[in-house]
């Protein structure tokens, strides 16, 4: 379970508060325009800032204080998750040794996992010789790899046309059903949210104002979400 | 405005290659080059290799300390390490002497303690100068490329976990393989046609540049033919340098980012603090305390100025404003010219031609030309500020041709639906957005035509100096108060000229 009690974190006249619970393996889709705060929440969640008030925890233990990497959370932005002087399967084999000596047992988990979300073979290209998408992938492969219960997506989607989304979409479903991950999904679409999410949280002016599980959200479309349909 | 622009960016490359074609005629041939020329050239590469590489490394910890530290007066400092751009040489070299020199601060302290002196000139000191000079321009190359790193990718570093040494690894390393070869090269080029810092530090058969053989030959032993082979000898120098600097200056691996600082950046600690606490106050202390000796020592003689000097600071103050109209006047057009259409980026390789040529060859270039026409020395001023003009064109561009491609596309195309032509587009639509690139570029201009010491020492007679040439000549005569009161003159009047164009640019600028 990973629980939100009373937090709030103010950043200049924004400020977020949220008090939330949500349960292992429940993929949560955090719905809201720009400056609603979702963003700011995953940065919360991952570790980035830390709100002035109030608690997070996961699995009962107190987490608000733990640096990033010290969280059971891996986050995958919208872009600048590769970095482009490193190949492929170094930018993925970062999550097992960020000194990258890795002995032949952990590079072959490395491509394993490269296979695993359709890029085996192309672990010795650099990230400026894949596309949007290829790029995406082996984002994913090294967040599989950190091997973290918890899934922060900031809008992995945003930059792809609508195959290639359609495509990341399937294969993070699947990765997700695969790793019983608890997810997080900062996006601008509620399509999104359907297919990969049960639960939808809409952020307005930093506070959720709407929690509703996904199943039935089209036979009875709440209020807030009309403009969203 | 766009053919001027086009014919302007002709008469620039004339104005810039018929000097080095008059040097070329003139030079005698390679014969002539005697043990002693043979001196400067080796010791010329060898004084710009050392600055550039002592600058370089210098900068490497500060750079990374100002990137991931945040603290009261870090913007000053930061707007500080600009300010040598600005700063007249003369002036800067007269703040190191107040404190390396034979009776300054440090070897008043060894004395004290009972040790030796150590003395400026020579080698280390034009190297030490010329670090100075240029620390903060590697600090801030090297700042832009840490400050350029996406959030996202230092976040996602945080995320893994990444120690100092990982940072070093898959950030520091990168940036440097990107910045570090066009920094150097830049550096090494600067220091090559240094002058002012060699005139003053240097000199003898052991410290004789390049840069000061021309001049000698030129001022003490009139000879033209020698003086203008070691001026083919210093454009084959900085050419060389300038081709590499061209291969080599490339833009970061890293990526653009949001200039969002990572908290906590990743893989800090108490070692990095201490690094970092080390490497700014050092460099704080490197670049401050030169001009604070300065100002203090400066500041009491101000009142007491001989006439000469305040008729001096009247002349520079006049050639600096000429110097700056007549680059507006070019930048302009050549920037409206270069923004208009594909293709035009040459324009900007053509004009920075002048960077890397030294101004005194072009100005001995000039001379040569004159000298079979008129007399040249009554034209000492004129040449000076036409000189400095073509030489700060190059930076004037940087800033403003971004700016017009910016201003064309984004209200060009409303313009031409309007059917705004000619002055009427120009002032209502263009030219607001260029306000503050031009107030800059004009205010660089202006600090450096005032504080220039080069070509003006080729050319001037005693009646005709200007503040630095002025300047000069109290530390030659050992007036040393009045020598440091004339530097203080000499600073505020450039830092004024400089605010207040780059003021005037920013008053209702549109961003």
């Amino acid at each position: 379970m990973l629980s939100l009690e009373d937090v709030r974190l103010g950043i200049g006249d924004f400020t977020l508060t949220l008090d939330a619970e949500v349960p292992e393996g429940q993929r949560v889709a955090v719905l809201g325009t720009s400056g609603s705060g979702k963003s700011t929440l995953l940065s919360l969640l991952a570790g980035f800032v830390v709100p002035d008030r109030g608690h997070v925890r996961w699995q009962g233990k107190d987490i608000t204080g733990l640096p990033p990497a010290e969280r059971p959370m891996s986050i995958l932005f919208q872009d600048g998750n590769l970095f482009p002087h490193l190949t492929v399967a170094q930018n993925v084999g970062l999550a097992l040794r960020t000194d990258l000596r890795l002995d032949d047992k952990e590079s072959r988990r490395v491509a394993a996992t490269l296979d695993r979300v359709g890029l085996g073979g192309m672990g010795g290209r650099r990230p400026a010789d894949l596309s949007g998408g290829q790029q995406g992938r082996a984002a994913l492969a090294r967040l599989l790899l950190q091997d973290r219960p918890v899934a922060l997506l900031d809008e992995p989607f945003a930059a792809l046309d609508p195959a290639l989304r359609n495509d990341m979409a399937g294969l993070l479903e699947a990765l997700c059903r695969e790793h019983g991950l608890t997810l997080f999904l900062a996006t601008h679409d509620l399509r999104d949210a359907e297919r990969l999410c049960d639960r939808v949280w809409l952020l307005q002016e930093g506070c959720v104002v709407l929690d509703r599980p996904v199943a039935g959200l089209r036979e009875a479309v709440p209020e807030a979400l009309s403009d969203w349909m | 405005m766009e053919r001027t622009g086009a014919v302007l960016a002709a008469l620039v490359a004339l104005a810039v290659l018929g000097p080095l074609v008059a040097v070329a005629f003139a030079a005698e041939g390679p014969g002539r080059l005697g043990p002693a020329d043979f001196a400067a050239i080796r010791f010329t590469l060898l004084q710009a290799a050392l600055s550039a590489l002592f600058s370089v490394l210098a900068a490497i910890p500060v750079a990374r300390a100002l990137a991931r530290r945040r603290f009261a007066g870090r913007r000053l400092l930061v707007a500080v390490m600009g300010a040598p751009f600005i700063l007249p040489v003369i002036v800067a070299v007269l703040g190191l002497l107040a404190i390396f020199g034979r009776a300054g601060w440090l070897n008043a302290a060894f004395e004290a303690l009972g040790m030796g002196t150590v003395s400026i000139y020579g080698l280390g000191g034009i190297v030490l100068a010329h670090v100075f000079l240029n620390l903060p321009l590697a600090v801030r190359l090297l700042l832009q490329a840490w400050l350029s790193v996406p959030s996202e990718r230092m976040r996602l570093a945080a995320s893994l976990g990444f120690s100092d040494g990982d940072m070093r690894r898959h950030f520091e390393r990168p940036i440097l393989c990107a910045v570090l070869p066009g920094a150097l090269t830049i550096i090494f080029l600067i220091c090559a046609t240094s002058f002012a810092v060699a005139l003053i530090l240097g000199g003898g058969p052991r410290a004789t540049t390049v840069e000061l053989a021309i001049y000698q030959a030129f001022r003490f032993d009139f000879d033209l033919g020698r003086a203008a082979l070691l001026g083919l000898v210093q454009v084959l120098i900085c050419l060389a340098a300038g081709l590499l600097a061209l291969g080599l200056v490339r833009g970061g691996e890293m990526g653009f980012g949001l200039d969002r600082p990572a908290r906590p950046w990743p893989g800090d600690g108490p070692v990095a603090r201490g690094l970092d606490v080390l490497s700014i106050v050092g460099a704080s202390v490197f670049l401050l305390l030169p001009l604070l000796a300065i100002l203090l020592e400066g500041l009491a003689a101000l009142p007491g100025l001989p006439s000469q000097v305040w008729e001096a600071a009247l002349r520079s103050i006049v050639v600096a404003l000429g110097s700056t109209a007549l680059t507006v006047a070019m930048a302009l057009p050549i920037a409206l010219f270069a923004a208009g259409g594909r293709g035009r980026g040459g324009v900007e390789a053509v004009t920075a031609l002048s960077i890397s040529v030294s101004p005194l060859v072009v100005g001995t270039g000039l001379f040569l030309i004159l000298f079979p026409i008129v007399d040249p020395v009554p034209l000492a001023l004129p040449v000076t500020g036409l000189v400095n003009a073509l030489v700060a064109l190059p930076f004037i561009l940087r800033a403003l041709i971004p700016a017009a491609r910016a201003a064309e596309a984004g209200q060009g195309r409303l313009a031409d639906a309007l059917g705004m032509t000619g002055w009427t587009r120009l002032r209502l639509a263009i030219l607001p957005r260029l306000r503050r690139p031009l107030g800059f570029g004009a205010g660089l201009a202006a600090a450096f035509s005032m504080g220039d010491l080069g070509v003006i020492a080729l050319f001037s007679s005693p009646g005709e100096a200007t503040l630095p040439m002025e300047m000069y000549r109290l530390m030659g005569s050992y007036r040393t108060d009045d020598a440091e009161g004339a530097a203080v003159l000499l600073m505020l009047l450039a830092l004024a000229l400089f605010w207040a164009f780059d003021r005037g640019g920013r008053v209702d600028a549109v961003a």
